[in-house]
């Protein structure tokens, strides 16, 4: 049948987008879980997680791949198709990263120094915090195509992105806290222990950075 | 009177009758579905629903404001001297019996390979085909049917900016405000009048004599204003019952606008079905129309003879079975396939083309309603309000501008030398 209407209406890439992130924001809580599990040396538990985060990280894999095969040239859009392509790439490497630190957690049975424990559970919530800010912004999506991706909506929407900055300078400050004691007790610790923690350390700020430049990449898409 | 006239004039409006029925039957098991998807695509009514919308207002539009593009389609298109139809007027009969096979024929090929073909341009094709072939190049008023096809550019442009004004129009009224529910309350009614004035409006200027009602322009004015006032009545006792819910809004900020929405698009999908009527009813009665006329008076060709009401009636019959019998199933996947027009947007779509056609209707231009929606969608597209459009159907649906005429017209060709074999 011929209907000219129907099929003049595309998939709408915006639900998918904001389903991506919700997807890659569980990789990033899920990494919490594991990373608790290992301070109660409950490997058997991490293991678990561990396979639990990799799923979770393949189906927003998916999803990517799926949103990028449904945005061709021909269609439409009321933002930049190349803006929403890096929002999921940003969405989507924050996922990687969750899951490779999860990889290196529990390939090598991370051991942290009792005294750190608590120093990197913080150092692990601000950057679950950056990126909970950036999901929060990111839902905000279909409110903006709503309100025509101006006005109100969205001077609400940098009003998130601003407070997105503050909370992953608290991520950058607790980074370096944890690095200057650990390369305090650096002599207590088995050389390559240090590395691994000086890396895993970096990585949990790397998942702040990327929902910070995530909400870049969404003030861009609105704004043009 | 002409011999074969006498012989089988019978005959002649038998058939014409079949094939404008199921020209009608095609408009509506297809084209209707077109201007009703887009409200049950944004959960404005149920199919049940916009199937009563359809037969209730597409026969009002055919009967009170069909008649311009009828007459366009029956006697505006040919030139009757220079055709020589006063010698022999059983060739405007094989012609438009032609057309409207011809026409009927190209819809029912497209539509079942899923092609966007428009009613209004494969008849318009038609005709002009076996004028030029059959009889001569001269028996085409070609200023009118290039105003036609002009027409054709322009409302789909006129539509699309509309539909952008009215919608921007929402944006600063209404959705990007402190508090949209309680402007959406205020300024709802507002738009809903504006749906009953401008349609009735332009309805009553172009004149209801054939219901026995003349009015001047000042006279038409103030009916159509109370017209409007009266849907806006009926539209703020359905609003009475909506109240902001936190709940629903607490994923998507705009849940209880949009059902504030919700019963704008009621009236305009009636303002729509109304605008369809008005304009596509003619397609398949215009041609049976001139046939009646011939017929009737024996080859003799009045300066203007009435539209009989017989006519009107089967074309709106035609319509409502063709809704009934396969229209519903075609309006349920238009309707799941656009899920992301929200009531706020769908009806700017259908204002602004309800509008633009019902104009064209009143002026006498036939034009498809089906492109004019198109535009307007565009246009609601290009104020950032549509998620995803997909451009490529716009691309087919032009294309298929381009080919239907000369199909049209060479179906017609071909059935009309065969006719002409046959009765001689």
């Amino acid at each position: 049948m011929s209907n000219a209407i129907g099929a003049l209406f595309g998939r709408s890439p915006i639900r998918p987008v904001q389903e991506h992130m919700a997807k890659a924001q569980n990789c990033v809580a899920l990494l919490g879980e594991i990373l608790e599990a290992g301070f109660n040396n409950e490997w058997q538990k991490a293991e678990e997680l561990f396979q639990a985060i990799s799923t979770a990280e393949n189906a927003a894999d998916k999803l990517e791949r799926d949103i990028r095969i449904h945005l061709p040239k021909s269609l439409f859009l009321p933002v930049a198709r190349s803006d929403l392509i890096d929002l999921v790439r940003y969405q989507d490497r924050m996922s990687n990263r969750a899951k490779e630190i999860a990889g290196l957690v529990v390939g090598r049975k991370m051991q942290t120094p009792e005294n750190l424990v608590g120093l990197m559970r913080e150092h692990y919530q601000n950057a679950l915090n950056t990126s909970t800010q950036a999901l929060k912004a990111i839902n905000e999506l279909d409110e903006l195509l709503v309100a025509g991706f101006g006005g109100r909506e969205a001077v609400f929407v940098e009003g998130l992105v601003v407070e997105l900055d503050r909370l992953k300078n608290k991520s950058e400050s607790s980074q370096s806290e944890l690095r200057s004691c650990l390369f305090d007790m650096e002599d207590s610790l088995q050389p390559i222990e240090a590395v691994f923690l000086y890396k895993v350390i970096d990585k949990i700020e790397e998942i702040a950075g990327i929902a910070y430049k995530l909400g870049g990449s969404l003030l861009l898409l609105v704004a043009r | 009177m002409s011999e074969i006239l006498s012989q089988y004039g019978f005959i002649f409006l038998v058939l014409a009758c079949v094939f404008a029925f199921f020209m009608a039957w095609g408009v509506g098991a297809n084209d209707v579905a077109n201007a009703m998807g887009t409200s049950v695509g944004a959960g404005a009514i149920t199919i049940k629903q916009a199937i009563l919308i359809a037969m209730v207002f597409e026969f009002a539009g055919a009967y009170l404001a069909g008649g311009e593009v009828t007459s366009t389609i029956r006697s505006g298109i040919l030139d009757i001297e220079k055709a020589g139809f006063e010698e022999a007027p059983e060739l405007l009969i094989y012609g438009m019996l032609s057309a409207l096979l011809a026409a009927g024929m190209w819809l029912l090929i497209a539509s079942r390979r899923g092609w966007p073909v428009s009613t209004t341009h494969s008849i318009i094709g038609a005709i002009v085909g076996f004028a030029v072939v059959g009889i001569s190049p001269d028996a085409v008023k070609w200023g009118q049917v290039w105003s036609i096809v002009a027409s054709w550019v322009v409302s789909p442009l006129v539509s699309g900016l509309a539909a952008f004004l009215l919608f921007w129009s929402v944006q600063k009224l209404i959705l990007d405000t402190a508090d949209p529910f309680r402007n959406a309350k205020k300024y709802v009614p507002f738009y809903i009048f504006l749906v009953g004035f401008v349609i009735s409006m332009v309805t009553l200027v172009k004149g209801l004599r054939h219901v026995g009602l003349e009015l001047s322009f000042i006279q038409s004015t103030i009916f159509a204003a109370v017209i409007g006032m009266f849907a806006m009545m009926v539209g703020i006792f359905f609003m009475r019952g909506i109240k902001e819910d936190k709940h629903e809004n607490e994923d998507f900020h705009f849940a209880s606008v949009e059902r504030i929405f919700g019963v704008l698009m009621i009236f305009t999908a009636c303002s729509m079905a109304f605008a369809h009527g008005s304009n596509d009813v003619a397609n398949a009665i215009g041609p049976l129309a001139a046939i009646n006329g011939v017929v009737q008076s024996g080859g003799v060709f009045a300066a203007e003879s009435k539209l009989p009401v017989w006519i009107l009636l089967l074309g709106g019959v035609g319509i409502a079975s063709g809704l009934a019998t396969l229209g519903y199933k075609v309006i349920a996947t238009i309707g799941k396939n656009i899920t992301e027009l929200t009531p706020s947007r769908g009806f700017a779509a259908e204002l602004a083309a309800a509008t633009t056609v019902v104009i064209a209707s009143g002026t006498g231009i036939p034009v498809s309603t089906t492109h004019t929606l198109v535009g307007a969608v565009l246009g609601v597209g290009l104020a950032r309000g549509i998620g995803a459009l997909d451009l490529r159907v716009v691309g087919k649906i032009f294309l298929s501008w381009i080919v239907t005429l000369p199909i049209g017209a060479g179906f017609s060709i071909i059935i009309f030398f065969i006719l002409r074999a046959i009765f001689g």
